[in-house]
């Protein structure tokens, strides 16, 4: 084998792989477009990894380490794809936000080790390159171990093995900002004098800062939290591009990693957040405690009643929020609909953008039980509907229906855009008790003339509906 | 462990404090709950569905003996010997108008707890036997003048010529006001309404009437305080009556439920306004019972006047519908008593720092408790009530336009001299990276929000094509950096393999209302 063809053809694969990476993304913005998107995805990936095998076999043919290498990777591929596909299958749909980010630690994890190996195989570098691939290894290390403790983080605190609760240390902000000053000496250092000790202390740092980074955040923001990692794991791709000379590692990781950043931006518009403070970490906790005090007397309704209300009506909304994840109500709430549905009853969804631990995770959700997607609207498309719905069921969410949000300027969650549901003639609050939501704001929705609260397992309670219809 | 009684009503009333489905929920609350047979005749009870709903049937002195009474109307002097002393009754009592009563329960030696007394805070509410039973009349005093009424309320067009809607004016917008708009707008019927307070426009809007606003200049307007209707100025009540007579000479039906607490009921329709309305109109004065808001009706009576308009003065309004009646006034009833039962043991307690028990406490252990201090919560937004505190967070850090476009002009030329002065490989790298983050923020620009999460999973995937940067140092020399390379292969392989077949899996479930 020739290694010259092998680079000039990898070279070129390398190119169709990220024009089809490309066309991946773009073809995901659409329902139509989705499934063609990820056979896209997967062809610029197979393209990919079979050019790389290529030129690293054409490199390494006959060499004993080459062959060692080559069998580690096959073996490695395998096992891991294996592992990986295995997961895919077995993974619950509302498990998904934990898997997300889990499988963002691995990408940072890689780029930890291939920026270790790029340390330690620092020989065939070019003099005048030296200093530049140096600050590319600290780069590239750091941003990895950024996304690998902060992914562990999100995962830990998605799969409750940690308390969501935000970690409040003292002066958190200067800990950020002096890890990030402490790791531009350390590069300076390192480029000056490269020791690997340096290298152990930066990569302690980055795992350190990425831990707290996402332990300072609360888990109801998990959403931009998660699409933030996403964000990061693609910058740490392109930084190890710019570290091994790779084109489509950078052409690749600079497209996760701003897709992911423009998705984080759309996330921090929907709950009215200001982009800078998610990147930095540890947002939205010193809100004010204005509306706490608010209380009053909250009405009960039993299944029964609910389903009295869903019999007579001729509208319904749906909005479903964690509460729907956490109760498995999915499968009901879908039975409940066709049933509606049958009778001639208008059911609709409206999902809020924050809605769940994931972007999109309410849609993911009610997808996977059967329901159609043409019903399930966006909070822009529905809310002005709500005037007109004689029955709204709130299963499972809190924050994102608070009318304190649009009519409390003095409320931690002001101007967040939220779902009018208290302007449809009766609302129906299916909720565990009458505890704060994420947000740790009370919600005077509960208190509204018009609001019915059904405690209880959000699924037991739709299944008692169901009965009862 | 108390009894509870429920007594049957004196003639006239067909109502009856509780029905069987409110005694099985009182059950809950640990009392035993006893029924006079024949309790709930009149309201199409009958007693095998208290049996049945967990009520044992007693004979009247029984029913009396218990140690919690509970009725509808007022104890008639017989039955108020036949209370035990220390025992407790419940029902509406009407402490302001009936002081001699006060004192009859008080020699009793009893408690008595009055549920028209019941405050109108939003607490309360559920418990607000007035409200229930005015909104309960409204709708039934639509019934009875639909009935007087000669004529459809709803207008169409039929072969046999052109029918007018019927035009109803309803005096006063309070529970009972309300209740008659919604039920004479659904009906089919022009609805107008007039009410003092202004702040009710929306509601009766909200229900299918119009609202007449008495416009009087220079007069500030009145916001109630307590949720009731208060007396108003001379220069108001010179325009509404005008209003009146010009209404009173164009609609078909009148209904008035104009009453103030503590005070006779405002005479609205003068007896001319009567004479000019058409003959076969129909008057319904709902506050006939507190003296009348119009002039010629009689409680209790149909009056037919000389033009042939009919005036129903009827004070039953609420007892002509007694099923639906018993069984709201017992949820009323119902709640009052889950607030006294806090242990849910069956023991009645009376807490005299909560505004709501004090207040419907009228006599306690037979001493005289009326009237309670009183309780001020507006039911409307009050006027006088200082604006909305003004937003003190902090103002968002925005950058100002110019400080937006330094920043890009800086990021810019850092860029250039970055690119303009590093060594052959970087530039370039710099050139695809830049227009990678742009492909990229204008790829993900549309994504419609329900396919974020397969959108986030894919690009997961894609940034497992770190594996390559793995893969291509796995044949290096140095075993350390070997071992490395294929740990990261390993991970970033389980991403890779991982995030496209849970995508996968993601997408196959979406599907359209007609895809099944």
């Amino acid at each position: 084998m020739n290694p010259d063809l092998a680079s000039s053809v990898a070279g070129a694969a390398y190119i169709v792989a990220a024009l089809l990476f490309i066309l991946s993304l773009a073809g995901l913005s659409k329902h139509d477009t989705s499934r063609r998107g990820v056979a896209y995805g997967i062809a610029g990936m197979t393209i990919a990894l079979v050019a790389t095998v290529w030129l690293t076999a054409a490199g390494a043919w006959g060499a004993p380490a080459g062959t060692i290498g080559l069998s580690l990777l096959v073996g490695a591929v395998v096992v891991g794809g294996a592992i990986g596909l295995w997961r895919a299958r077995v993974v619950e749909m509302t498990g998904m936000p934990e898997l997300i980010a889990l499988l963002h630690s691995f990408v940072g994890l890689a780029a930890v080790l291939v920026g270790w190996n790029g340390h330690l195989g620092t020989a065939h570098v070019p003099a005048e390159l030296v200093d530049i691939h140096h600050a590319e290894v600290f780069i590239g290390v750091f941003i990895g171990a950024v996304t690998f403790t902060g992914s562990i983080v999100a995962f830990l605190k998605l799969s409750a093995r940690m308390s969501s609760r935000p970690l409040m240390l003292p002066g958190k902000n200067v800990l950020n900002v002096g890890a990030l000053v402490a790791f531009v000496a350390l590069t300076v250092w390192y480029v000056i004098t490269p020791s690997i000790w340096l290298l152990v202390a930066v990569t302690a740092l980055a795992l350190a800062l990425g831990w707290h980074l996402v332990a300072s955040i609360g888990g109801g923001d998990m959403p931009v939290v998660v699409s933030m990692l996403n964000s990061y794991s693609g910058w740490a791709a392109a930084a190890a591009g710019f570290l091994l000379n790779n084109d489509l590692l950078i052409v690749t990781g600079a497209l996760v990693g701003s897709s992911g950043a423009y998705l984080s931006y759309i996330m921090c518009k929907a709950m009215n957040r200001s982009f800078l403070s998610v990147i930095a970490g540890g947002f939205g906790i010193e809100a004010p405690r204005g509306g706490d005090d608010e209380t009053g007397e909250h009405r009960e309704i039993d299944a029964a009643g609910a389903a009295e209300l869903l019999a007579s009506a001729k509208s319904v909304i749906i909005t479903p929020g964690y509460g729907m994840a956490v109760a498995q109500a999915q499968y009901p709430v879908a039975e409940l609909t066709e049933r509606l549905r049958s009778r001639g009853v208008e059911v609709r969804f409206g999902i809020h953008p924050v809605a769940g631990r994931l972007p999109g995770h309410m849609n993911v959700l009610l997808a996977e039980a059967k329901v159609p997607y043409d019903i399930v609207l966006e909070l822009d498309e529905i809310n002005d509907d709500f005037a007109d719905t004689d029955v709204v069921l709130v299963i499972g969410a809190n924050d994102t229906v608070n009318p304190a949000a649009a009519e409390d300027p003095g409320s931690p969650i002001a101007g967040m855009p939220v779902l009018h549901v208290w302007e449809a003639a009766n609302v129906v609050v299916f909720k565990r008790s009458m505890a704060s939501g994420y947000a740790g704001v009370q919600n005077p929705l509960f208190f509204r003339e018009n609001a019915h609260m059904l405690f209880g397992d959000a699924k037991e309670r739709v299944d008692d509906i169901l009965r009862a219809l | 462990m108390s009894i509870l009684g429920v007594v049957r009503e004196g003639p006239g009333e067909r109502r009856v404090a509780v029905s069987p489905t409110t005694v099985s929920k009182i059950l809950g609350l640990g009392y035993d709950v006893v029924v006079e047979a024949g309790a709930g005749a009149a309201s199409s009870f009958p007693d095998s569905a208290y049996g049945e709903a967990g009520a044992r049937i007693v004979d009247r002195a029984e029913a009396w003996s218990a140690d919690v009474v509970l009725k509808v109307d007022a104890p008639s002097g017989d039955e108020i010997a036949l209370l035990r002393a220390g025992a407790t009754l419940i029902g509406l009592l009407a402490p302001a108008f009936r002081p001699e009563l006060l004192q009859r329960l008080a020699a009793q030696g009893v408690t008595a707890l009055a549920m028209d007394a019941v405050p109108r805070i939003s607490r309360a509410q559920s418990m607000d036997v007035l409200s229930s039973m005015a909104n309960i009349a409204g709708y039934r005093a639509v019934v009875e003048a639909a009935h007087e009424f000669g004529r459809f309320f709803t207008g169409q067009v039929t072969a046999a010529g052109k029918v007018p809607p019927a035009k109803v004016l309803v005096a006063g917008a309070g529970v009972a006001g309300l209740a008659a708009i919604g039920a004479a707008s659904s009906l089919g019927a022009i609805v107008r309404a007039t009410d003092p307070r202004p702040e009710v426009a929306d509601q009766v809007k909200s229900i299918g009437g119009e609202y007449l606003e008495v416009v009087v200049p220079d007069e500030q307007k009145e916001v109630s305080a307590d949720g009731y209707a208060k007396a108003t100025s001379e220069a108001y009540d010179r325009r509404a009556a005008e209003i009146y007579s010009e209404q009173a000479r164009e609609v078909d039906i009148v209904i008035t439920t104009a009453l103030i607490p503590g005070r006779p009921a405002p005479r609205l329709i003068t007896a001319s306004d009567v004479a000019s309305m058409k003959p076969g109109s129909v008057i319904v004065d709902m506050a006939a019972a507190q003296g009348g808001n119009v002039e010629g009706s009689v409680a209790g009576e149909r009056i037919v006047t000389e033009n042939g308009v009919v005036i129903l003065g009827y004070t039953d309004l609420a007892g002509r519908l007694p099923a639906q009646a018993s069984q709201l006034y017992g949820t009323n009833l119902l709640n009052l008593l889950k607030l006294l039962t806090p242990g849910k043991d069956g023991a009645l307690t009376i807490d005299f720092d909560d505004v709501v028990q004090r207040a419907v406490t009228v006599v306690r252990r037979g001493e005289i408790t009326w009237p309670p201090p009183p309780v001020q919560v507006s039911a409307a937004p009050s006027a006088a009530a200082p604006p909305a505190a003004p937003v003190d967070s902090a103002p968002k850090k925005t950058l100002s336009a110019g400080a937006k476009s330094a920043l890009i002009a800086a990021g810019i030329a850092a860029l250039f001299l970055v690119c303009a002065f590093a060594p052959a490989p970087l530039p370039q790298h710099f050139l695809v990276l830049t227009l990678s983050v742009v492909v990229g923020f204008y790829v993900i620009g549309k994504v419609a929000h329900a396919l974020h999460t397969p959108l986030m999973s894919v690009t997961n995937a894609i940034s497992g094509i770190i594996v390559v940067g793995a893969m291509v140092q796995i044949t290096a020399d140095d075993p350390i950096v070997r071992v490395l390379s294929a740990a990261a292969v390993l991970v970033a392989s389980i991403n890779v393999f991982g995030g496209f077949a849970v995508t996968r899996r993601m997408l196959a479930m979406f599907q359209k209302g007609g895809d099944k």
